[in-house]
């Protein structure tokens, strides 16, 4: 166990991730380092184009052409896994680690019973009966809270409502018990009044199965209620990691504060909604030291040429030089 | 399903009284027939006789009537040019055309799907782009220079194989074949590649283009997270996604293999159908014409019968909504 403890389950260093174009290359993730500990939740938010899906499908394999990781490792309990084979990465993937997409409306194949998909993941990863593998699907229907089973199990997906196919996309992603799945934006397609019980469903699933979570989300409510840690992730790095609740309550880099800023609370007497200036840099113009620095409210000379790394601050690590003991020393 | 069957069979047979009614109405344009069928010097006694043996003096009504009939009995009366029942001449052309097309099918959808799936999964490879430049000059030669082009090469260059006709046939019943001789395959292959070629490329280009388009779904996707085989994805997953639309494409191309064979049958003396509406179109022989017309729309709506009844079952979200009685 103590060994475990040591290796965290997944290891991401230095993650690069690039889209070769006509007019250049375009670095999508830049240097991305982040663990995932067992059984652990973490968070990545940030406005659509900050990387995370990208970081996301880099770890399961499974970026598009011609996107491609060009630097960095990942890890799986040690094991390097981003520069497997086909043949062994496809047996990663299912059986180690699992993904449920956005839209539960596409996820599934139209042409086959939801049974046809469950059976045939459970067959391709486990060596059991076709007979025990209808039962396994079954009880994992039930699992997610699909009621008659038994019934349902034979019908197509066009017959579930979108909140029940996601309960079904997230059966079939934990079917075979993977140690890590990743969720990219599991509830962004489906009404605000599923969200909050397809969260908890997964939250629960993760759980009972053994399984560390990594949600992918621009929801910072769904991260603040489900998450063990975060990272905020801003035109291909990550601003800032650490414990959900100090990230949440005690945000450091001015970007996350904006976006803690813009989240509605019940009970707060701010009357308005702070909302972060302008948007995120194309990533044909990212500008140079900090990326932020153009929207940064605290933005100072050296955040203008220079690039912050993570800077260690309690629990947390920022990318900000505001937290640079150096530099806060040079300016006293 | 049976509901379904049944709405379609009644309006199949709506489609084929609007055709029967067109093709009868060609008699009513195209002339004097009586003119064609009796000798220059034929007393006026002999054409009211032969009008009244031809049922050309009862009315339109009642005529029509008579030829839906006859029709729906395979009766289409005397060829004015051979003075022989049509469908004799028909019967006697019929499986010369529906031999060709099944063939020359066969080898479009054998050839063509693998091709597809093929140049869909290997987008980049060197031989999907030499297939798809091929596949070019497949789409834009028109079917008779392809023709004569293989004559050339195979009939006339090499000597390998016959040029024109049908080889040895073999009765069976009414039905000639040449399936059952060497030389009757011989005979078969270059007409049916000719006829094949442009249905090969087109189903190839929309297999791979639905390939395509089915390889960028998020059921794919999801299904490669989940680690399945390659083999499960394309084939399981993403190949019979692709099927409606090439099966609609399919049963379209069939039905037109059959009624535009003409060119291919020229070229090749093949004594088919296509052969024989062209001699009936230049001797104006309207039973041949109108019977022609009523076979052909036969055909179309058998196939799209058939059509409907696969896309039935490919895909079930059809199915629920029919089997609910949605409409």
């Amino acid at each position: 166990m103590s060994d475990t403890e040591r290796t965290p389950l997944l290891e991401v260093r230095d993650l690069r991730v690039e889209f070769p174009t006509r007019r250049g290359t375009l670095v999508a993730v830049n240097g991305v380092s982040f663990d995932i500990k067992e059984g652990e939740v973490l968070g990545v938010v940030g406005e659509s184009g900050a990387g995370k899906s990208l970081t996301g499908s880099a770890v399961i394999g499974l970026l598009e052409p011609p996107g491609r990781i060009a630097a960095g490792e990942v890890r799986l309990k040690g094991r390097r896994i981003d520069n497997l084979p086909y043949r062994e990465m496809r047996r990663v993937r299912g059986r180690e680690i699992g993904m449920v997409f956005q839209d539960p409306l596409t996820s599934l194949n139209p042409l086959y019973t939801v049974g046809r998909q469950l059976v045939e993941t459970i067959l391709t990863h486990r060596d059991v009966s076709e007979e025990t593998a209808r039962k396994q699907a079954i009880d994992l229907l039930a699992e997610v809270g699909i009621p008659a089973p038994e019934r349902r199990i034979d019908q197509y997906p066009h017959q579930f409502s979108g909140g029940m196919r996601q309960r079904v996309v997230i059966a079939l992603a934990l079917c075979v018990n993977p140690k890590l799945v990743i969720a990219d934006e599991p509830t962004t397609a489906l009404d605000v009044s599923i969200q909050a019980q397809i969260i908890k469903l997964l939250k629960r699933m993760c759980k009972e199965h053994g399984a560390a979570v990594m949600l992918i989300t621009h929801d910072m409510g769904v991260i603040a209620e489900t998450a063990d840690r975060v990272a905020v992730m801003y035109a291909g790095r990550i601003a800032e990691i650490g414990p959900v609740r100090d990230v949440v309550q005690n945000a450091k880099h001015p970007y996350t504060h904006g976006l803690m800023g813009s989240i509605p609370m019940i009970g707060h007497d701010t009357d308005r909604l702070t909302q972060i200036e302008g948007s995120m840099p194309r990533l044909t113009e990212i500008p140079q030291g900090c990326a932020f620095n153009p929207r940064c409210p605290h933005a100072f000379d050296r955040c203008r040429s220079e690039r912050p790394e993570l800077i260690p601050v309690d629990d947390t690590r920022v990318a900000c030089w505001l937290f640079d003991e150096g530099a806060k020393k040079a300016a006293e | 399903m049976f509901a379904f069957v049944i709405q379609r069979l009644f309006q199949a047979i709506l489609v084929m009284l609007v055709v029967a009614f067109v093709s009868f109405s060609l008699f009513q344009f195209v002339g004097d027939p009586v003119n064609n069928m009796v000798g220059q010097d034929a007393t006026e006694e002999q054409r009211e006789a032969l009008r009244e043996r031809l049922g050309l003096n009862d009315s339109i009504p009642v005529q029509f009537m008579n030829f839906v009939g006859n029709a729906a009995q395979f009766q289409f009366g005397l060829s004015y040019r051979l003075g022989v029942p049509v469908e004799d001449i028909i019967a006697q052309r019929l499986p010369a055309t529906i031999e060709l097309v099944l063939v020359s099918a066969i080898i479009a959808l054998a050839v063509g799907v693998p091709m597809g799936v093929y140049t869909g999964l290997n987008r980049n490879s060197p031989i999907s782009k030499l297939f798809l430049t091929v596949s070019l000059i497949g789409i834009s030669l028109p079917t008779f220079l392809i023709g004569i082009l293989l004559i050339l090469i195979f009939g006339v260059w090499l000597s390998w194989l016959p040029t024109f006709g049908r080889g040895g046939t073999i009765d069976f019943g009414w039905w000639e074949t040449s399936f059952l001789t060497v030389q009757g395959w011989r005979s078969l292959i270059l007409p049916s590649i000719t006829l094949a070629l442009f249905q090969l490329t087109l189903i190839m280009r929309l297999v791979r283009a639905e390939m395509l388009e089915v390889l960028r779904t998020d059921y794919v996707k999801f299904a490669r997270a989940r680690g399945l085989s390659n083999r499960a994805i394309n084939f399981g997953h993403a190949l019979k996604n692709t099927l409606v639309p090439v099966i609609t494409i399919i049963g379209l191309q069939i039905g037109s293999l059959l009624a535009f064979s003409i060119i291919t049958e020229t070229v090749f003396a093949w004594p088919g159908m296509g052969l024989l509406i062209i001699q009936a179109i230049q001797f104006a022989d309207i039973p041949v014409m109108s019977s022609y017309l009523v076979l052909i729309a036969l055909f179309f709506v058998i196939i799209n019968l058939i059509v409907d009844l696969l896309y039935y079952v490919v895909d079930p979200r059809l199915r629920v909504e029919r089997g609910g009685g949605g409409h």
